[in-house]
């Protein structure tokens, strides 16, 4: 917050990396777009716990640039919960059968790191890949 | 800064306001509440979108999901279909007319894809009561550069070659007027932000104002450090209260984080503003009347020069830019010159704000390239006509400007082009006309309107602006002679030669181009005593078809005064010399047995 405080030259670039987040969301870019499931089927399996687990690990990690979107029922609703990353020119890659301590996992792994948690692996690719 | 991860952008401009916009912003926060998701989904108000013609809108990022048409009652769908189970409610979106399908993401709509926005880079995407928000999307960069990079002669230079020139009217070089003003040496020096803004049917001001206050501020601090000025004065006429408070909190905010005041960002820079409300004439929008309203004394045009650059607020060096002007100065200087000047054409150099209004299917605020072309406008942009109506003309430029028809659409839209055609750039209005307009009607709706403004300073404007609106009213009465139109033609010229303001200057503008382009339209009302598209009451009458009246009174009791007369079951009459023209029998009438005759209604009357 600019506060009550006056501001200098260098202020104005920490302002701006502090609101980073504001504005990888306004923008709608950002290097990874995590989409949580969240028909009937992903809320009746616990797919709101794994959206607090992710929101939580966002928080802690303090990341800016991470897109969190909810989407409907996927179409493998015995696979639920489940996720959807999609990294920054890469193709999307889904995760089933989640808890929030995998979700967890994934986040530091695979959104921070880049590397895909293969055992949790569900498809890579995009729905024709069905 | 908390981390959501998702935004909904309620716009929050005066139009959208005006259709409950704010009702809309708080049943979310109540529904968004009531799901416990407040921790993860933030509301934000921002400024004026621009699709006036769909509000209230709801932008909801990072899906690039525009919701249109917006009633409380559709709020918890939204909340509980996109926001909790990711499904964007289509039933929601914008449908484009003469299509079935809606178009969810707002980059997607013809409306948005063809604009190119610089000074309203912001609109719909910060909250413009934060300053932060303005911050985090390099707001106040330029300053700094400003401040600690560049020279006074530095800056002035930048904008001279990045060709900017005035938003305002007239489109004179910006950086010559701040090199003429920067050399003077007397002070102190002042700054004036002229917002008033006061076309029929323009508010592209008042929407920079409100969507991204910080930008016009920035400018001036700019500018400030470029000519010398200690002071400031942003002008707004009082029937912008939300830009007003805005303003102020904007003003506020940037005092409050050293951005305005002693010792600009510890540079050792000082510069203040204040504001100054217009009481709403007109002509206080022409900088010496505006300069002699912030004087304390009535708004009336002084004899120019010496020009507000020599002699302006209380006599000293003063520099006056209209908002868009001030709000594009930022922009130039954080990117360049070169980049500012590689958009538009040659004369007439980046983007321009339209606000787009009339008979035209997506009113609203535009931002586009200069050089575009009419056409781009409105088949592109604005969607065309509504209900299949032909396109009759465009007005340009407001009371100063003109009517171009539709052989000019194809017509480059910068400033050469249009004061060849006979209207001007002015601040920005575009009204759109469809066949249903009559031509001398909207000229004396302006003439009208300047008779009124007018100062009364100059005989030419006073009475030549009265005369002209008699001569044109008695047209439309039926009452014009041959003679009428040669001596419009001598009138309007005669006020452009021999008045000392931009306002009597211009004043002959509605009727010159109105005359140049539509001359038929004159002599059918003066010759035939008809007017061409039914609007001049004089020459239109209602009469009941007698074949077709099967007397159920519905035009009786429709009529507001009591001029049908006819008894139930038998056909009906109306009193022609008490019909006052409205059309309501007309609608009332499920039989079309009410006709509006507009041949020869004259001779009837």
């Amino acid at each position: 917050m600019a506060g009550t405080k006056k501001l200098r030259i260098q202020d104005l670039a920490k302002i701006r990396e502090k609101a980073k987040s504001l504005m990888t969301i306004r923008e709608g870019e950002g290097r990874a777009r995590v989409t949580v499931h969240m028909g009937t089927c992903g809320i009746a399996a616990g797919a709101r716990d794994i959206m607090d687990a992710l929101l939580g690990e966002i928080d802690k990690a303090k990341v800016q640039d991470v897109i969190v979107t909810t989407s409907g029922c996927a179409g493998l609703c015995s696979v639920e919960p489940m996720i959807t990353i999609e990294l920054k020119n890469q193709p999307p890659v889904k995760y089933g059968f989640l808890t929030p301590e995998k979700m967890q996992k994934i986040f530091v792994q695979h959104i921070l790191g880049g590397q895909m948690v293969t055992d949790l692996v569900l498809a890579v690719g995009s729905e024709t890949v069905y | 800064m908390k981390h959501y991860r998702a935004h909904l952008l309620v716009c929050a401009g005066t139009g959208c306001v005006s259709c409950g916009s704010f009702k809309i912003k708080e049943a979310l926060e109540k529904e968004i509440k009531k799901r416990n998701l407040q921790d993860e989904v933030q509301v934000v108000a921002t400024g004026c979108n621009g699709f006036c013609e769909r509000g209230p809108i709801v932008m909801v990022q990072p899906d690039g999901i525009f919701y249109q048409l917006l009633k409380v009652e559709d709020v918890p769908t939204l909340v509980e279909e996109h926001l909790l189970k990711g499904r964007p409610v289509k039933k929601l979106m914008y449908v484009p007319p003469a299509e079935q399908q809606p178009v969810p993401k707002m980059k997607d709509i013809e409306f948005f894809k063809h604009q190119r926005l610089i000074v309203l880079r912001n609109r719909g995407r910060i909250d413009p009561e934060k300053i932060e928000e303005y911050i985090a999307f390099d707001g106040y960069e330029a300053l700094a550069k400003a401040l600690t990079e560049m020279t006074p002669a530095a800056i002035i230079d930048e904008i001279l070659f990045s060709g900017l020139r005035g938003r305002g009217g007239a489109g004179f070089p910006t950086g010559k007027k701040w090199a003429a003003c920067g050399k003077e040496k007397a002070t102190p020096k002042y700054l004036i932000c002229n917002g008033d803004e006061g076309d029929p049917g323009a508010f592209m001001d008042r929407s920079v104002l409100e969507a991204d206050p910080h930008a016009v501020l920035e400018g001036m601090v700019i500018g400030a450090k470029a000519i010398g000025a200690s002071k400031g004065f942003v002008y707004i006429r009082h029937e912008y209260p939300l830009a007003l408070k805005r303003v102020e909190i904007a003003i506020a905010q940037a005092r409050e984080s050293g951005l305005l005041g002693e010792d600009i960002l510890g540079t050792g820079f000082n510069f203040d503003l204040e504001i100054v409300q217009g009481a709403g004439a007109f002509v206080s929008g022409e900088e010496s009347a505006l300069i002699a309203s912030i004087e304390g004394r009535i708004a009336m045009p002084r004899q120019r020069p010496p020009y507000p650059a020599q002699k302006g607020l209380w006599g000293k060096p003063t520099v006056i830019n209209n908002v868009e002007t001030w709000a594009t100065v930022p922009n130039i200087i954080r990117r360049g010159a070169d980049w500012f000047s590689s958009l538009g054409t040659e004369t007439s150099k980046g983007t321009k704000i339209f606000s787009l209004v009339g008979k035209i299917n997506n009113t609203g605020l535009v931002e586009v390239p200069m050089g575009i072309t009419l056409r781009e406008i409105v088949y592109g942009i604005g969607g065309g006509i509504p209900d299949k109506r032909d396109f009759k003309a465009i007005q340009i430029g407001g009371p100063s400007g003109g009517c171009l028809p539709a052989k000019l659409l194809d017509l480059p839209v910068d400033y050469e082009s249009l004061t060849a055609a006979g209207a001007m750039m002015g601040s920005g209005g575009m009204i759109v006309m469809d066949e249903k307009t009559c031509m001398v009607d909207i000229a004396k709706y302006f003439l009208n309107f300047l008779q009124d403004e007018s100062c009364g300073k100059c005989v030419s404007c006073r009475e030549g602006t009265q005369r002209m609106y008699e001569i044109v009213k008695a047209i439309t009465e039926g009452k014009g002679k041959e003679s009428d139109l040669a001596l419009l033609e001598e009138l309007a010229t005669v006020c452009k030669d021999a008045s000392m303001c931009a306002l009597g200057q211009t004043a002959g503008n509605p009727v010159l181009t109105t005359l140049r382009y539509f001359r038929h339209e004159y002599e059918a009302h003066i010759l035939d005593k008809r007017c061409p598209a039914g609007v001049c009451k004089s020459l239109i009458r209602y009469v009941v078809l007698a074949e077709k009246c099967t007397g159920c009174q519905a035009c009786k009791k429709a009529c507001p005064n009591d001029c049908i007369k006819g008894t139930l079951k038998d056909v009906h009459l109306i009193d022609q010399t008490k019909c006052i023209k409205c059309g309501a029998c007309k609608e009332a009438c499920k039989f079309e047995a009410i006709e509006e005759q507009r041949e020869e209604a004259i001779q009837i009357i």
